[in-house]
């Protein structure tokens, strides 16, 4: 076989396994669209489930998930955006910030049950919490950290150094040149790494497993010390521990089409943000 | 404001302070009794009549076998898709092709196991003859598709960070782009795709959802791929919300959890000192 010919078929090759793993992808989506997508109607999004699970709809663990993430970001934005701030305007290189670096990289490798893990000792047992939206929100607060720092930095760095300088010379302080000139032109990066952030605490059960999940509750929950459903336990409850595992297999896909547009629909939000805004600004 | 600004950034040091602290608090009582020799048994067997064992050694080995089960597809199929992505692909279609990796790393593992548990296990069930399709090839199947994007887009990385110099001498030199990529191009990156398989592998340990939804869960020891397996990361999801608070099975699912975090940790650390030294972090 010549060189020529040899080159071809391996490219060939290489192709075929690649959208080979795209096209199994694609199943998967496919798969679960197919199923969930007749399921899905106003009762199902709307109504709380009936006896335990086998009708009705999942209204409480969709608004118990927005409830988290809401829970989520309002912690993990402020603090992540401020240690992002710090890494990019303020750190030297030293001993402290090679220490933070350290920790983000620790923290996004965490494993989620280990999340889970942490946030029963810390949060439910040992700050008293119980098994609650405040207990849930905060372990999913520390494992999105990372997320949102990483992308706040890289939004921070992003913006020229003239911008800071022209502000500087001008006689504005450190901080004022920050709020003026930076953060503006930053934001745009930090919501985008906010939305994946979202999408990832959206779609988590393990950390929750432990720290907040309820598989049924009668009503709403009241305040931040009460537990509430989530979608993707709810999916795990209604697919693996159900008296009727077969005869819910409807709920089951769709619950998991919602938990799953949800969450895409996050993260492709983030991704055409990111291209739009690519566009918007260019220095 | 700076004081403000430093306080948000220790507050990553004081979390992975704190996960020690707390993992290693809620476990330590068990190294006085049973004795942290218990945890080398053979045996899980963490509620019964006759005395409870708190063997490791099950979970472990069903850790292990679906993690190497799930690398060894992984490893081959992730390196040559980056390949493609990074070396042959159009850049409309590398353009397509990223974004779309990147969604599956988005895919919740709850979703997933949901998918294996009505999908794949069937299929694998009636592909083997077997009685159920709950086994560690089933889970090795659904966590090589996870570990795929982590690898992918390291190596991705660790490939277009190879100077194009080094590709120019190859082509100079008459050797075809085929011979260039996989004679000099990979070789070049090869630490890049050497840490991000470790990365895929901690991603691969620490799944929880997918293995333990259609692994099968028997805490046997085990190294053949069709049997039901249990491993670590699902032992605690499992048991967890049934054991009394502060037993010794409590503490033991703890110490579980602390060997999940010193495994990944360090393999976290050692790839990116790898990518790192190498120049290829992103």
């Amino acid at each position: 076989m010549n060189g020529n010919l040899k080159q071809k078929v391996s490219y060939q090759l290489l192709r075929l396994i690649t959208y080979g793993i795209v096209i199994s992808v694609g199943y998967i989506l496919f798969d679960i669209i197919r199923h969930g997508l007749p399921v899905i109607n106003w009762e199902f999004l709307t109504a709380f489930p009936r006896r335990s699970g086998s009708e009705g709809g999942i209204l409480p663990a969709i608004l118990g998930t927005l409830y988290l993430t809401i829970g989520t970001i309002a912690v993990a934005l402020p603090l992540g955006v401020g240690c992002a701030i710090y890494l990019s305007e303020y750190a030297e290189q030293n001993r402290f910030s090679e220490l933070v670096r350290l920790a983000i990289i620790t923290l996004a490798g965490v494993p989620s049950i280990v999340y889970g893990l942490f946030g029963l000792g810390l949060f439910v047992i040992f700050c008293r919490f119980g098994a609650s939206i405040l207990a849930g929100s905060l372990t999913l607060a520390c494992m999105v950290l990372p997320i949102i720092i990483v992308a706040s930095e890289e939004a921070l760095r992003a913006v020229p150094r003239g911008f800071r300088e022209s502000s500087l010379a001008l006689g504005a302080t450190k901080w004022q040149t920050i709020r003026t000139n930076v953060l503006p032109y930053s934001i745009s990066g930090m919501i985008t790494g906010s939305i994946l952030a979202i999408g990832r605490a959206a779609g988590e059960t393990a950390p929750i497993l432990l720290t907040v999940a309820a598989f049924f509750l009668p009503k709403l929950p009241g305040s931040i010390f009460d537990q509430v459903m989530a979608l993707p336990y709810h999916l795990y409850i209604l697919a693996t521990q159900h008296p009727e595992t077969e005869k819910v297999l409807p709920l089951q896909y769709g619950t998991a089409l919602v938990l799953l547009l949800l969450v895409l629909g996050m993260n492709i939000g983030a991704i055409i943000m990111r291209i739009h805004f690519r566009k918007k600004y260019k220095w | 404001m700076r004081m403000v600004l430093v306080s948000c950034a220790s507050i990553s040091i004081i979390i992975v302070a704190l996960i020690f602290l707390f993992l290693g608090k809620e476990a330590a009582p068990f190294s006085l009794d049973p004795g942290l020799g218990s945890l080398f048994d053979t045996r899980w067997i963490p509620v019964s009549f006759q005395g409870e064992r708190f063997g490791l050694y099950p979970l472990v080995t069903g850790s292990l076998l679906v993690t190497m089960l799930a690398m060894l597809l992984a490893i081959p199929l992730s390196i040559i898709g980056a390949v493609y992505i990074s070396e042959v692909a159009q850049s409309m279609e590398r353009e397509i092709l990223k974004p779309f990796i990147e969604l599956l790393a988005s895919i919740p593992s709850v979703v997933l196991g949901f998918f294996g548990l009505v999908v794949l296990a069937p299929l694998v069930k009636s592909v083997f003859g077997l009685n159920s399709g709950l086994n560690a090839v089933t889970a090795a199947l659904l966590l090589a598709l996870m570990a795929l994007p982590t690898i992918i887009t390291i190596s991705e990385d660790a490939l277009a960070s190879v100077p194009r110099s080094f590709k120019q001498a190859s082509l100079a030199l008459g050797a075809s782009e085929l011979q260039t990529i996989f004679k000099v191009t990979v070789p070049a990156a090869l630490p890049g795709i050497i840490a991000a398989i470790m990365l895929g592998i901690g991603r691969v340990i620490g799944e929880t959802m997918a293995v333990l939804m259609v692994s099968g869960n028997s805490a046997i020891i085990s190294f053949f791929p069709l049997d039901s397996v249990r491993t670590m990361t699902a032992t605690i999801a499992a048991e967890m919300g049934e054991v009394p608070f502060g037993s010794q099975h409590y503490q033991a699912l703890f110490w579980i959890g602390m060997i999940l975090l010193l495994v990944t940790f360090v393999l976290n650390i050692l790839s990116r000192l790898v990518l790192k030294k190498y120049g290829m972090a992103q």
